[in-house]
């Protein structure tokens, strides 16, 4: 029975590489459909090979532009949600102070929340206001879910960080603002980046908040949304393929460049 | 949450919070949480109240709303969309437990066996996401086609035969069938349970495993009694992020999905954002939001980590 007792002994790993494989699958199947030539409206069944798709990604009628504000409500969101982000998760580690537990609380609550309720709760809100919705309520509505992300990632990094190093600092004549640059904000900083990056993230791809309170305007994933019911263009692939592309590119680099960065201290 | 991102422990103890008194700044947390808080506070809080006034109002678009207390809007959401509410949990529930069988091996893979392979497995796990999940949807579309590979194989094994009995799916079809919506679902979720599993059974320490095996427990013996109580964190804040966003989404259900399976998700957006019933959206965007309250509390309390935050 050596072969029952090899599968035994691999059993995690067999297991494990097939829910891989089962996370991967579809971005197979978005790059190799990303060069196909289909028949009708919808890039669903294979017809033949062709790079026409790859050549002009740009050539189906709002695609672009929708990318490109996706891109725009990220870059804000991501702004906006860092900054006071950083704050909070410094103003819970650092400092003491009356109703904690509200604070704590109310970031903990949307992400302990459907999409759907922040959504049509927040839409409410704009329609009792009579707000115009679009770019900015997009926006107000990515920071404010974006946040809570950012406030626990940060918060974990700063958490960590030894707080005689600032100390330290103060004993060498360094006053608040300077440790503050010089000190504190450098250990911080793969936290924050961490958070920013999650952030970005999130808000580019973030589809349900943006369905219900974007009116008329239209990000990357509903443009996505819209071709699902009228057509799938097969630009929509090559996107698709490309973000996975550069995203994999970006974090191997980066891991390369960690990498030497440690070697080189040790 | 916190298990998600928490960083590992610092090399030296940190000081106690309380340090020096501080004589300077008594007023700098309050200056520092003031922007952010407000934000929630007006976009997260204040909508809240917002939808809850709006559900016991009446009236129509036309004339506008008026709160009236009618909370016969509940009784009438629930009397009308109960199959949609208990198919949300259904499928939420389904897609949590497939996401627990299938990314549990994988996260233990990640933290124990995957050696050098780590980082690489990583990142082709997280990479995923920087794809519009909407297009990675899509694509099931294509893989569960009719006629296509899968449902071929499903078909020859005759395993359609036995969900289509069980009424997961119809008759020679996956797609448009509760079988692709729980599919679509698990798959969407499935790295947020694959990482606070792996962020937990990292922090277990190997001498734990063989110090099972030195007095003679059995690999399962030492995955029941040792790894897993030891990665309970990482599986109770897996299964939050995995069946909170599945119990409210609409997307899957949309677009694998048939009529037959629509979830409360898509009930609150068609009213909403179609039929423009206020009254009705809001009241089950508060029930949602209050069944989900009740089982998180429930569920955190009775796992007992309540420092999830």
């Amino acid at each position: 029975m050596p072969l029952v007792n090899w599968f035994k002994r691999k059993f995690v790993v067999i297991a494990g590489l097939l829910t891989l494989a089962y996370l991967l699958l579809p971005n197979i199947v978005v790059t190799v459909f990303s060069f196909n030539e289909p028949k009708g409206r919808f890039n669903y069944e294979w017809q033949q090979f062709s790079a026409d798709a790859w050549k002009d990604p740009c050539g189906v009628s709002g695609l672009c532009g929708s990318l490109s504000l996706s891109l725009q409500i990220a870059f804000w969101a991501t702004l906006g949600a860092t900054a006071l982000g950083t704050m909070i998760a410094f103003a819970l580690v650092r400092y003491r102070f009356r109703a904690r537990g509200a604070v704590s609380s109310l970031i903990f609550l949307p992400m302990a929340m459907p999409e759907v309720v922040m959504a049509a709760s927040l839409l409410t809100l704009f329609l009792n206001m009579g707000a115009q919705l679009g770019f900015w309520t997009i926006l107000i509505a990515h920071i404010m879910f974006c946040l809570s992300f950012v406030v626990t990632a940060v918060k974990a990094r700063v958490m960590s960080m030894d707080p005689r190093l600032e100390q330290a600092a103060q004993d060498l004549y360094a006053g608040p603002l300077q440790t503050f640059w010089r000190v504190t904000l450098p250990i911080a900083a793969p936290g924050i980046a961490a958070g920013a990056l999650l952030a970005f993230a999130l808000s580019f791809d973030d589809f349900i908040i943006t369905n219900f309170n974007a009116g008329s305007t239209v990000t990357f994933p509903m443009f996505v949304w819209g071709s699902a019911q009228r057509g799938t263009p097969v630009q929509i692939n090559v996107i698709g393929t490309a973000m996975f592309l550069v995203a994999v590119l970006i974090v191997l680099t980066s891991m390369v460049v960690n990498n030497r960065r440690n070697k080189q201290k040790a | 949450m916190a298990t998600l991102t928490e960083a590992p422990p610092p090399l030296v103890p940190t000081a106690p919070e309380t340090g020096p008194p501080r004589r300077r700044g008594r007023w700098t947390p309050y200056w520092l949480l003031l922007p952010g808080m407000l934000w929630l506070l007006v976009f997260f809080a204040l909508p809240m109240i917002y939808q809850a006034s709006t559900s016991v109002q009446t009236g129509s678009l036309e004339e506008g709303y008026k709160v009236t207390w009618h909370f016969a809007t509940y009784w009438d959401a629930l009397s009308d969309y109960w199959p949609q509410f208990l198919r949300s949990v259904l499928y939420a529930a389904a897609a949590t437990i497939l996401c627990l069988v299938l990314g549990y091996p994988l996260a233990y893979l990640i933290a124990f066996r995957a050696g050098r392979w780590r980082n690489l497995i990583m990142v082709l796990v997280i990479a995923p996401f920087f794809t519009s999940f909407l297009i990675r949807t899509l694509a099931w579309k294509t893989i569960l086609s009719d006629g296509g590979p899968v449902v071929g194989a499903l078909n020859t094994l005759h395993v359609l035969d036995v969900t289509s009995w069980l009424g997961w799916t119809a008759g020679d079809r996956v797609l448009a069938t509760p079988l692709a919506v729980v599919c679509g679902l698990t798959y969407n979720f499935l790295p947020f349970m694959i990482l606070p599993l792996y962020t937990s059974l990292e922090r277990i320490d190997g001498r734990l495993h063989e110090a099972a095996g030195d007095l003679y427990a059995r690999p399962v013996t030492t995955f029941r009694k040792v790894t897993f109580p030891l990665s309970m964190p990482g599986v109770v804040s897996g299964t939050l992020l995995t069946f909170i966003p599945a119990s409210g989404d609409y997307v899957n259900a949309e677009l694998l999905g048939s009529t037959d399976t629509r979830m409360i998700g898509n009930v609150i957006q068609t009213q909403f954002l179609r039929v423009l019933d206020y009254p009705t959206a809001a009241a089950l965007s508060f029930i949602l939001m209050a069944a989900i309250l009740f089982m998180v509390t429930f569920y955190i309390r009775r796992s007992g980590t309540e420092d999830l935050v």
